[in-house]
């Protein structure tokens, strides 16, 4: 359970680790929190040649509100965007989601970013992205672009991020506290990676539902206002069938789909029903 | 820019407990390995080594953090604190260390120095926490022998003693 041998470099800027990223290629990793890159290096599930590690730049370590976002650097931890005063007004949806990620102590060290970089398909942080319908900024050494969330996920660990990119930040849209939002998930202990997992966000014109864990990606579905109970019931079950749930050591396809339609049930009360 | 090359030895400088400390590893050597080899700081204990058990939760910068995912590189140039700093050496334990003692908030022990490193942490930055907020604090840690109601005791019962003798008139001198 000792990583494999690799160069460690410390990068000073944003600038410096784009560069390194080029020079070095592929086998080049990020590390920023490592909360999800060094569990894999202690397992030697992947062996990289070099580290750029990138969690004492300053240049990426920010947190603001604007343009309608919420926009979090490369380098923040998770617990200093759960910890942030007013969080609960600015993504009600986040501040309803830390708890369930990982542990106090993980989120202690791991970015935010880095949970978007890492793509798990069960982890919440990529859920809340895809069902607010968020933004990822990569940047190389010779460009920046704008890649939205649901383009962004593409398998499981699995991005559009290339091997030269960096991932500068997230955004999540700030959608304050006059749509509701709901979330839940279903795991076998407090803190692990959930084996089904669901976010509802109200508007105008009906609910937006996520579902996490099942595929491998977050998936979206869009449910009209007013929906009667066995409505409701049905559409979540054609979404089920949808996702392409499969069989592994926690759970089985079927038990997917069952979580799938009682979770995004749920949720999805919890943001229509009147309070 | 700081490089350091695999398969040489590097020197990390940091601060373990108040104490200016160094010793040499690789790159790739953790911190929780940094710690008890090099530092000879076996407090820090190491259960499972990718990040599920707990056991080797230290605080770094006064935040506590799993030193089995995080280099010893990484922790060049901070204030380390290990569950050896909680007291001095021959001096009495802090409140929260007598809380577990009173409490029988512990057998074997070897989880003990990575749960009281995440409560002190959490204690400063909660100091008024619900027993839901102590559980999904310790929800980070495995206790395979004492369960975890003497330990959530101890907790609360360390923050409740915390606010008493806050708020108490001989404090506010």
């Amino acid at each position: 359970m000792k990583p494999h041998a690799f160069d460690y470099l410390r990068a000073d800027s944003a600038e410096e680790a784009v560069g390194q990223l080029r020079e070095l290629g592929p086998d080049a990793r990020i590390l920023a929190g490592g909360q999800s890159l060094i569990p894999i290096l202690n397992m030697r599930l992947a062996k990289p040649t070099a580290l750029i590690d990138i969690s004492r730049v300053d240049d990426l370590n920010y947190v603001r509100a604007e343009r309608g976002m919420l926009v979090i650097g490369a380098a923040v931890t998770q617990a200093s965007v759960e910890w942030r005063p007013g969080l609960a007004r600015e993504v009600p949806l986040l501040a309803q989601v830390f708890p369930f990620i990982a542990h106090f102590q993980i989120r202690n060290r791991g970015t935010v970013c880095g949970s978007v970089a890492h793509a798990d398909p069960s982890a919440e942080l990529p859920l809340v992205l895809v069902a607010l319908g968020g933004e990822v900024i990569l940047r190389s050494a010779s460009r920046r672009r704008t890649v939205a969330a649901s383009d962004f996920f593409q398998d499981m660990l699995v991005t559009a991020c290339a091997p030269d990119e960096l991932i500068e930040e997230v955004r999540f849209p700030l959608t304050g506290v006059d749509r509701r939002t709901a979330f839940t998930e279903f795991s076998t202990r407090r803190g692990d990676f959930a084996i089904v997992s669901a976010a509802a966000i109200a508007d105008a014109d009906g609910v937006r539902v996520a579902v996490g864990g099942v595929a491998g990606r977050p998936d979206l579905v869009r449910l009209p206002r007013g929906l009667s109970d066995a409505d409701l019931e049905a559409a979540l079950n054609d979404f089920a069938w949808e996702l392409e749930a499969q069989d592994d050591v926690h759970a089985s396809a079927k038990f997917r789909r069952h979580l799938v339609r009682r979770l995004c049930a749920q949720v999805v009360r919890q943001v229509t029903e009147n309070k | 820019m700081k490089e350091l090359v695999r398969d040489a030895l590097h020197l990390v400088r940091l601060e373990l407990n108040g104490v200016g400390r160094s010793g040499m590893c690789e790159s790739r050597t953790l911190l929780s390995d940094f710690l008890r080899e090099s530092l000879g700081a076996t407090g820090t204990h190491v259960g499972c080594e990718h990040g599920i058990c707990g056991a080797c939760t230290v605080q770094i910068d006064g935040i506590a953090t799993r030193s089995c995912l995080t280099l010893a590189v990484q922790a060049d140039g901070r204030r380390v604190t290990t569950v050896e700093g909680l007291c001095d050496f021959d001096g009495p334990m802090s409140d929260l260390q007598e809380a577990f003692h009173r409490n029988h908030a512990l057998q074997c022990g070897f989880c003990t120095a990575g749960i009281l490193m995440s409560c002190a942490d959490f204690l400063r930055r909660c100091p008024n926490p619900t027993e839901a907020e102590v559980r999904e604090m310790l929800s980070g840690h495995l206790c395979r022998c004492t369960g975890y109601t003497p330990i959530v005791r101890a907790v609360l019962e360390t923050a409740a003693a915390r606010r008493s003798a806050h708020l108490s008139p001989a404090m506010d001198r």
